[in-house]
């Protein structure tokens, strides 16, 4: 028996959100008294460093075709790994990627999957985890009847401090075929040297209080000298302010990072879906009576402009 | 070409969401039940479809009786005819195995539902659907064209898009902006009343996973209001006082 994560890698390094998936799955095998082991698609390097993590073993598949997301292949070898490893519990950081295999491989291994996990299982009544429902709305207490279970946890559910423990490296070849590959990525557009949105700590995110795009350079700086993510809300994307990609709320990004600061944006039940299990929300609006007020730990009644640069100094200075 | 859209029938996105008292269902008092919103963007672009192909477009609910004003509504967008699978929809691999029953039966192209349910989020059942029929999936896609037997897609990625071709047959989980939400007009509605509508009891019955209790978050306690003169002390309180920073 084994707990396996499986470990998503941006330009051949893990993603900080597997790192914390690791975490995660290292404590669930303590729980469980077995082990964890890592699994590695695509070129990568320095995975022994996953032992920081807490995994004892890592399954590396160092195939150039799967440097990026298949979803398809990502799918079968993850579950040939399960398989492989008798992995009981199989843990992955929710990202597009993620998803979308970890469903698939609940389908193939007619796992029971919960999704948006935000704590560790309860395992004193069979095997039963907490997870977000209505888009943050609520928690639901689901028990996972199957022999396997598939478990995609939330950014910020369990915190993991690193050790000097070093994995064991193994290079894994799953068996897969031409229909595993047989849908082409023809191109992917990124935003480059920003900070992805849901792997983000601190998110600053713009409202149509902001009054157009041309005002969201003060918001692109408070981000950069903070390290954190930019976001909007819908009206904002919907007006092509900003992409949609950026869009943080019920239909869009939904975030967790520790700090969440809203600038110009009300806070309507959509979009406080969409950030409500942040840590730590701050509220800027120039209207006392905007109802994102009341979700918020900090709060700031005043006029945008005036208010970020001043944010902006007080930060260059930590 | 043959389209299947899944839709789920979901508490209004500006509901506030209340249990009841023993917190084991969701309390439905004046609760405003809707097409979920991902789905509908999926119920657009098959409408899209249909108008610039011909095709047919199936509208598949899995759901009990009072889930009918919602396909109904589907069938007023522009679908041709239903099928309801008479089951309360708890468990993903559940509702998949229903979808896929009725897909084995019927050859589809292209089965289309939203990236996610509003309710439970999990944005698996595309997935499952996919494996269970052994074809691609994909979600979620915010643009879709067809070309000949391929299909041309764009899903969003963290920061950014992948673009992609497979060929049909495929599942696929939908968001914006795939297509243009539609408002059904008048003709639609008339004719929604008598397009066919059929009732099918469940198949296989196989739930993996059960939802045992439902709870809200803890009331968040007060917000600490800074002057906006001394907006930079916020910066000192992110960092001392909830850490932060």
């Amino acid at each position: 028996m084994s707990v396996l994560i499986f470990v998503e890698t941006t330009e051949g390094k893990p993603k900080p959100s597997s790192l914390e998936a690791v975490g995660y799955g290292a404590k669930v095998a303590e729980m469980l008294g077995t082990q964890a082991v890592a699994l590695v698609l695509g070129e990568a390097q320095e995975l022994e460093k996953l032992g920081n993590y807490g995994a004892s073993k890592v399954l590396h598949v160092a195939d150039s075709r799967l440097n990026t997301g298949v979803i398809q292949a990502y799918s079968s070898a993850i579950a040939q790994a399960v398989e492989k490893e008798n992995a009981s519990v199989l843990v992955l950081a929710k990202s597009s990627l993620g998803d979308a295999v970890a469903a698939r491989v609940a389908g193939r291994l007619k796992a029971g999957l919960a999704s948006n996990v935000v704590d560790l299982p309860n395992l004193s009544n069979g095997f039963v985890v907490k997870r977000s429902i209505y888009t943050g709305k609520a928690f639901a207490n689901t028990a996972i009847n199957s022999e396997r279970k598939i478990l995609a946890i939330k950014k910020n559910v369990y915190p993991v401090t690193p050790t000097s423990n070093i994995a064991t490296v193994e290079t894994f070849i799953p068996t897969l075929n031409d229909n595993d590959f047989v849908a082409k990525v023809t191109n992917t557009e990124k935003s480059t040297g920003t900070i992805s949105l849901p792997e983000a700590n601190i998110v600053v995110s713009g409202g149509r209080g902001l009054k157009g795009p041309e005002n969201w350079g003060m918001i692109e700086e408070l981000a950069r000298v903070l390290g954190a993510a930019t976001g909007c809300s819908k009206p904002v994307s919907d007006l092509h302010w900003r992409p949609h990609h950026e869009h943080v709320g019920q239909t869009g990004v939904k975030v967790s990072p520790n700090l969440y600061i809203a600038i110009g944006i009300s806070g309507a039940i959509q979009h406080l879906a969409g950030v409500n299990s942040s840590k730590c929300i701050v509220v800027i609006n120039s209207d006392p009576e905007a109802p994102f007020f009341q979700a918020a730990d900090y709060g700031i009644v005043g006029d945008a402009f005036k208010v970020v640069p001043k944010l902006i100094e007080a930060a260059k200075k930590l | 070409m043959k389209i299947l859209v899944c839709i789920t029938h979901v508490p209004d996105t500006t509901t506030k969401i209340k249990f009841t008292a023993d917190g084991t269902k969701l309390d439905s008092t004046g609760v405003q039940f809707v097409i979920g919103p991902y789905d509908d963007y999926a119920l657009s672009r098959a409408v899209e479809l249909k108008e610039q192909f011909g095709a047919t477009v199936t509208v598949l609910n899995v759901g009990t009786a009072e889930t009918e004003p919602s396909i109904r509504k589907a069938l007023a967008l522009g679908c041709d005819d239903a099928i309801r699978i008479d089951a309360e929809p708890t468990d993903a691999f559940f509702v998949a195995e229903q979808i896929a029953h009725i897909c084995k039966q019927n050859n589809y192209d292209l089965i289309l539902m939203g990236r996610e349910s509003i309710d439970f989020n999990g944005g698996q059942v595309h997935g499952i659907v996919g494996e269970l029929l052994g074809i691609p999936s994909f979600s979620p896609v915010m643009k879709l064209d067809i070309e000949g037997n391929i299909a041309k897609m764009a899903r969003e990625i963290e920061g950014g898009k992948e673009y992609l071709e497979a060929p049909l047959p495929l599942v696929l989980g939908c968001q914006e902006p795939i297509a243009e939400w539609k408002i059904p007009n008048m003709r639609g509605i008339m004719s929604a009343k008598s397009k066919p509508l059929r009732v099918i009891p469940p198949t296989n019955p196989q739930e993996l996973t059960k939802s045992l209790s439902f709870e809200l978050p803890p009331p968040k306690g007060a917000c600490k209001m800074i002057p906006a003169d001394e907006a930079e002390k916020l910066i000192e309180l992110l960092r001392t006082e909830a850490k932060v920073l």
